[in-house]
């Protein structure tokens, strides 16, 4: 009994920041229908961001609340710098070309970002685990919990919350609609396409960046920290259906508990049992739980 | 035998020599790299094959572990030490699950055929990782190969290895030649460029693509087989998304029309590596993702295009066209 | 069933129906097609004709009904396999391998209707090459060999994709408006020259036409649809004086249904 609930805490909260990053995935494949495969990187440096926002905080003499605070700017930091060079700057370019040759582009990108990290912050590790006690413990059942991460499951609610109110009951919400189901109309009806656009790309970008900011203090930062999201917001991308928010909220679950139960209950499974269930949904739904894409087939 | 077959014949012979004798005056250090580069140009051929069919596979690292670690198996628990023996089980392992494999994923197309490649090699990177019986995350290593029963001493060891790739990579070069110049391989174009209209026309897109992925199995398997014993050494890295991801960028180097452009693209990647790990450890990544950015963005048909220019058009029938089309300063078709 | 021209059937279609929802797209299509037929199918926009264009060839299944190549019934078939049956087609907008020469395109064609180890040899096999150049020279488009197909002019790459249909010798033919996207002075030499380039062969040819004159020139036989069903199936003078036909389909002489139902 203490396990499941183990299992679940630890999974739930694992599939919270890692349905952010799957938000951002998903938003910006649903809008730009770009699979961003360096979004990982974007994850890693809001991570990094964070690391080097908190110092700031006790050297201004700032009460410890205020380290959320400066994680929430190192992940809005990220995006503003990033967003516009990554979207006008070089995916724009291949836009209306073969989606493969984007898919490229973003490994390619995943490839620079990864060693940009190493040359701004070096190779050594940062921790940032002062925020961690911010929440104190919480009992459930016979055993504590970090709040800290308890509140990670809240923080993920909210960004989802706040994506899918944005999208459908805001104005601005409606034209991004409207342009994922039909850019050239749009523009035809005076939409400026590239700032929605850019729009999309940012707030995917910022998602990612505040899971990795906000996920800091519960892992060590370093190279290659990107490598595993990569993995895991991929299969929840898929699994719960490209373009989809409660897909990805879905898939995260299950990728986020599979993973738990395997760490706890199977350990030799556990890389192997994310990718095994990603291709046996790639191959009996190619769309995914919640289907917005068609898979391409023959 | 047809005019242009021999010369295929012809081109390949003569470049399996040419290699040959290169060898014997390449100091070692450059042996190893190119032996690797040769095999890494295997594994990218096979993506080339597949492209040449209008798909992309992140995924090939899963062939051509399997083939590393079949032959490397054999290798170690039974005693098989000969290296051209090696080869054959190594890609034979690898053409059957191209067999068992594609004819599960040759229905999808597009970012979904990419991402299920890229599913399944991380599916055996997962298992393999735990296999401790066999190495688990570490792998193991190799005994030294021989060659038709002689053992070569540790001076002559890189050029015994280097000569074994340098005539697989001519028999493998020739015979893709052979292929891409045949009926069917110019139906796989027309795959990539209308599947609709194959399919129209009477022949079948799903008997294309097994058929490319299964050829493209058959060379990773190959290059696998080959790297390990260059290496010395295997692990389930092998089938890691990041090594997949590698063969992909010398597919995109090399561009589609040219075989010759698939090794030498693979061999820019080894300097390139070599060089990098040398002097800039840290940078090798940025280095190679922006290359990959310049290469697509001002190069899109790679390396292999530029050589089409040069020499006009390979294709008779598309001669006159190509000619055309080089006095106007656009690409051959 | 016995076709009006008592030539052999070759085609059959039974009680073909077929619905999209609230929409019905065939209904009771019962039809026998004659060898060398030249057989036109008129209608408007959503009448059925593509709906039972696309049965014949495969592409949709009837809910009911079925078709018949030869007295064998293909129903179940997919297009690759009706193709291989000797029915093949042309297409609205031509489905062609954009960099790719015509001559090439004309190759892959035989290639694809080639048996299997005949794919091995070279691609450039004179052969091959010979019986291209022959297929193009019949649609006079020989001048065109080595141009790359995207860069052809329109009423040419209509040709070139209904030469491709032919290079397997179909049994059956089926265009899909031929002329349709082409200038109006070019649509009666377009036609002149497929119909001449099929006068070598015992091929029997359905098309789907909007233009009236080049289904009086062309056909000797019009099914007119309406609303998923055959409401005429005659020569073409009788088809295009029948009142229901110009009511509902030609909208000659009395106006047609459209004005009559905005008076209504």
């Amino acid at each position: 009994m203490l396990d499941v609930i183990t299992i679940l805490v630890d999974g739930v909260v694992y599939a919270s920041y890692l349905f952010m990053v799957a938000l951002g995935l998903t938003l910006i494949f649903g809008v730009l229908r770009i699979l961003n495969i360096a979004h990982g990187s974007l994850y890693a440096f809001g991570a990094y961001a964070a690391a080097t926002f908190t110092t700031f905080v006790p050297a201004l003499g700032l009460p410890p609340e205020f380290s959320l605070i400066a994680m929430f700017l190192a992940a809005l930091a990220v995006a503003i710098v990033l967003a516009p060079i990554l979207e006008r700057g070089l995916l724009r370019l291949f836009y209306g070309r073969d989606e493969v040759l984007i898919l490229l582009i973003t490994y390619a990108v995943f490839l620079v970002l990864e060693d940009v990290s190493k040359l701004i912050w070096g190779v050594q590790p940062y921790y940032v685990f002062e925020p961690r006690n911010l929440f104190g413990n919480v009992e459930i059942g016979e055993l504590f919990y970090v709040g800290y991460d308890l509140m990670l499951i809240a923080l993920a609610a909210v960004a989802g919350l706040a994506v899918w109110l944005g999208l459908n009951k805001t104005k601005v919400g409606k034209i991004v609609l409207a342009v994922i189901h039909n850019p050239d109309v749009s523009a035809c009806m005076g939409v400026r396409v590239n700032w929605v656009y850019l729009l999309a790309f940012f707030v995917g970008v910022f998602l990612a960046a505040l899971a990795g900011a906000f996920t800091s203090p519960l892992i060590s930062v370093q190279p290659g920290i990107s490598i595993p999201i990569i993995i895991a917001s991929f299969a929840v991308v898929i699994i719960g259906g490209l373009g989809s928010i409660p897909g990805a909220a879905i898939g995260a679950l299950i990728v986020g508990i599979a993973r738990a139960t395997a760490i706890y209950e199977f350990p030799a499974a556990e890389v192997f049992i994310i990718y095994f269930v990603m291709a046996i949904v790639l191959v009996f739904r190619p769309e995914g739980l919640f289907q917005r894409t068609q898979a391409r087939k023959i | 035998m047809h005019a242009s077959t021999k010369k295929t014949y012809l081109a390949g012979l003569l470049s399996g020599l040419a290699l040959i004798v290169l060898g014997f005056a390449l100091p070692d250090w450059l042996l190893f790299t190119v032996t690797k580069a040769f095999g890494y140009g295997l594994v990218s051929l096979g993506i080339i094959t597949l492209m040449r069919g209008g798909l992309v596979s992140f995924g090939q690292g899963l062939v051509y572990c399997i083939g590393a670690y079949a032959s490397g198996l054999l290798a170690v628990h039974a005693g098989v030490t000969e290296a051209p023996l090696l080869l054959l089980i190594g890609m034979a392992a690898s053409t059957v699950v191209g067999l068992i494999a594609g004819p599960l994923i040759a229905r999808y197309r597009g970012i979904f055929f990419a991402m299920l490649t890229v599913a399944l090699s991380m599916v055996l990177y997962g298992l393999l990782v735990k296999m401790n019986s066999i190495g688990g995350s570490d792998g193991f290593t190799l005994p030294e190969p021989t060659f038709f029963g002689w053992q070569p001493t540790v001076e002559t060891s890189d050029l015994a290895l280097y000569v074994l790739a340098a005539i697989v990579v001519a028999v493998a070069a020739t015979a893709c030649r052979l292929y891409y110049d045949s009926m069917a391989g110019m139906l796989a174009l027309a795959v990539r460029e209308n599947e609709l209209r194959v399919e129209y026309l009477g022949s079948s897109v799903f008997n294309v693509t097994v058929r490319n992925f299964t050829i493209a199995a058959a060379l990773a398997g190959l290059g696998g087989t080959l790297n390990g014993m260059a290496l010395g050494h295997i692990d389930p890295l092998f089938s890691f998304w990041t090594t997949s991801g590698e063969f992909v960028f010398i597919a995109v180097l090399a561009g589609h029309l040219s075989v010759s452009a698939v090794f030498v693209s693979s061999l820019i990647l080894e300097l390139v590596r070599s060089f990098s790990n040398r002097y800039f450890p840290e940078t090798w990544q940025l280095v190679l993702g922006s290359f990959l950015i310049a290469v697509i963005i001002f190069l899109p048909g790679g390396i292999g295009s530029l050589w089409e220019r040069i020499k006009g058009g390979r294709k008779p029938t598309g001669q006159k066209a190509a000619e055309r089309a080089a006095e106007e300063g656009r690409a051959a078709p | 069933m016995s076709t009006p021209s008592n030539a052999p059937t070759i085609l059959e279609a039974k009680d073909l129906q077929k619905r999209f929802g609230a929409v019905v797209a065939a209904q009771d299509i019962n039809i026998a097609v004659g060898l060398g037929d030249k057989l036109s199918l008129i209608g408007a926009n959503g009448a059925g004709k593509t709906t039972f264009m696309n049965i014949v060839t495969g592409y949709l299944k009837p809910d009911s009904g079925s078709i018949l190549l030869e007295g064998d019934d293909v129903t179940k078939l997919n297009p690759r396999q009706i193709t291989q049956r000797g029915v093949c087609r042309s297409f609205q907008i031509p489905q062609l391998y954009e960099p790719m020469t015509a001559l090439e395109n004309i190759m892959v064609a035989f290639g694809a209707s080639g048996r299997r180890f005949s794919m091995l040899r070279p691609a450039d096999d004179a052969e091959t090459v010979d019986q291209a150049h022959a297929m193009l020279k019949r649609f006079a488009l020989d001048d065109y060999a080595d141009r790359k197909v995207s860069e052809l002019p329109g009423g040419v790459r209509k040709l070139l994709d209904i030469a491709m249909a032919l290079v397997r010798r179909p049994k059956v033919l089926l265009l899909d408006e031929p002329t349709s996207g082409v200038s109006v002075d070019e649509k009666f030499p377009l036609m002149e020259t497929v119909m001449e380039a099929l006068s070598t062969e015992e091929v029997t040819v359905i098309f789907v036409e909007h233009d009236m004159d080049i289904v009086t020139r062309y056909s000797d036989r019009v099914l007119a649809f309406y609303q998923g069903q055959v409401i005429a199936d005659d020569d073409p003078d009788e088809v295009l004086s029948d009142p229901a036909v110009q009511k509902y389909v030609t909208g000659s002489a009395k106006g047609g249904a459209a004005k009559e139902e905005a008076e209504a």
